[in-house]
């Protein structure tokens, strides 16, 4: 979880390693920044405690092939 | 008369009357277009030899003493993350330029051309609908047409210009996180984010699977029914909104949104929450919970998604984004899973505790933006004495409540002398109506209007 001792930067090199992202040095200081702020605001929401029922929102319907949901399929207009 | 300030409705009226033909009203818009979009920027292409083809079957279908539809010979025009047929999706991106052209339209056009509408153009948009402002560093801003200098919104920031300025009645745009909202309140403008899965997605390019929606931006709230009417899906269950309409606030319970709703904004945005609800007699306040941290797991959602769904262009075309969605999408790409399913999981603890409300109140009210239009290009502003970015806080607002899907209809508030801004009148999933019905009613007492400036 996030904290105050969240080290952006370690981070950022770690995960450019492990996507396998060749980050352009100039870029680091806007993503440093950004995944700082991010950590920070994360924190509201993991600071929060959930009881174990509490499922993740999005629901998957097996069996649904054409959901009326998005990007998906062949619904007609 | 038809023209710059007619309404969606009085222009179909107009032209099933055979008061006009579609074919005027469609050159009309287009000379409009071509004399002021340069200096606004709404759009990034004009379909004009589809619109003229278009308009020209609406003529004949009235000639032929067919019925043209219910929004005949209305010109409407898309932002650019919507499929129009024989155009790349552009999604406000320079990389998307290369991608081959949309084979057909996106779903929603597709129901509104039958309807009788008639597609002009492609607005332009913040880049990937990650933005606030309607700013875009490959295809310059989209302006307010209130005040050029200033921004449109974003990131549907062309909808929002194209609208306010009257180049048409009606346009579509996106809503993660207020994509909507934001430009309707900055521009001045009805507009309408639907219930979170209502209208078809089909056809457009994504931005963040959990949070977007589609919808029309419009200068009335009637024009906004008709348009969402036209858009529902034809073989589903949802009923039109717009033959309750008339009923107003009626016997509505409303109240304000207190608490976070109530602080870290101008002035102004509070003043036209005040104006909206004395107007419908709204006394009541009400404690939306958590609304922080709502806006938190959105943002993390956001991020999170985004920055997976733009992973394999950040690999290999990084230096072909915009600089400053670059790096958040970069820092969404590595955000820890277990930062993103809390998130998820908060989002369903929120939802329940939302709903509660609802068995007490229909109709909630709360600021769209905690300012007007900034100029163009300000990075910073001064919220109850702490300078903050623009760009992230522009939707403190909007987030909170886009996050678990609410219907939601922005209402413009002129202020006399000053910039226009909005509030957004909320209400329970699947109730359109009720939002709708909010929205004429303070439309016909004159509390909420969208006059386009001169």
């Amino acid at each position: 979880m996030p904290d105050s001792t969240f080290d952006a930067v370690k981070h950022v090199e770690h995960m450019a390693a492990v996507l396998g992202l060749a980050v352009d040095p100039v870029y680091m200081p806007g993503i440093v920044g950004n995944m700082a702020r991010t950590a920070e605001i994360a924190r509201l929401v993991t600071d929060f405690p959930l009881s174990d029922d509490t499922e993740i929102a999005p629901t998957f319907h097996p069996a649904q092939v054409h959901p009326a949901m998005p990007h998906s399929g062949s619904e007609g207009a | 008369m038809i023209g710059r300030s007619s309404t969606v409705l009085e222009t179909a009226a107009a032209v099933r009357s055979g008061a006009v033909s579609a074919m005027d009203v469609t050159q009309a818009a287009l000379s409009r277009i071509a004399a002021d979009d340069p200096r606004l920027g709404a759009f990034t292409e004009v379909t004009s030899d589809r619109a003229l083809a278009q308009a020209a079957k609406v003529d004949a279908a009235m000639a032929g003493g067919g019925d043209p539809g219910p929004l005949a010979g209305v010109p409407f025009a898309v932002k650019n993350l919507f499929d129009v047929a024989g155009l790349p999706t552009l999604a406000g991106s320079k990389i998307n330029a290369d991608h081959p052209p949309a084979p057909s339209d996106a779903v929603l056009i597709r129901r509104l051309t039958q309807a009788g509408a008639v597609l002009v153009g492609a607005l332009n948009m913040g880049e990937y609908a990650y933005d606030f402002t309607g700013e875009n560093c490959h295809y310059g801003p989209s302006r307010n047409p209130h005040d050029p200098s200033r921004m449109s919104g974003g990131s549907s920031g062309g909808s929002g210009t194209a609208a306010a300025a009257g180049f048409v009645p009606l346009t579509l745009g996106s809503d993660t996180n207020g994509s909507i909202r934001v430009p309707s309140s900055f521009c001045g403008l009805f507009g309408l984010k639907p219930t979170f899965g209502r209208l078809s997605r089909e056809g457009t390019f994504p931005f963040c699977y959990s949070l977007d929606h589609l919808g029309p931006l419009a200068r009335s709230a009637a024009d906004l029914a008709a348009a969402y009417d036209a858009m529902l899906d034809p073989a589903g269950k949802d009923e039109p909104v717009t033959p309750g309409l008339g009923r107003g606030a009626d016997g509505l319970r409303i109240a304000v949104a207190g608490g976070y709703f109530a602080k870290g904004a101008l002035p102004e945005a509070f003043e036209a929450v005040a104006t909206v609800a004395a107007s419908l007699g709204a006394t009541e306040t009400v404690t939306i919970p958590e609304a922080a941290r709502a806006r938190a797991a959105a943002y993390v959602i956001t991020t999170a998604e985004g920055g997976n769904l733009h992973l394999e262009r950040l690999r290999t075309r990084a230096e072909d984004f915009d600089p400053a969605t670059r790096d958040r999408l970069l820092a969404g790409a590595m955000v820890p899973s277990s930062w993103y399913l809390q998130a998820q999981r908060f989002r369903r603890w929120y939802h329940d505790r939302v709903m509660e409300l609802f068995a007490n109140v229909d109709i909630i009210l709360a600021p769209a933006t905690p300012c007007t239009a900034p100029p163009i290009g300000q990075e910073t502003m001064v919220l109850d004495g702490v300078e903050m970015l623009v760009r992230p806080n522009i939707g403190i607002f909007t987030q909170p409540l886009s996050l678990i899907g609410l219907p939601i209809a922005a209402v413009p508030v002129q202020r006399p002398g000053g910039l226009p801004i909005g509030v957004q009148v909320i209400a329970a999933p699947g109730r359109e109506d009720l939002v709708l019905r909010v929205a004429a009613q303070l439309e016909l007492s004159g509390v909420c209007a969208a006059p386009v400036p001169n």
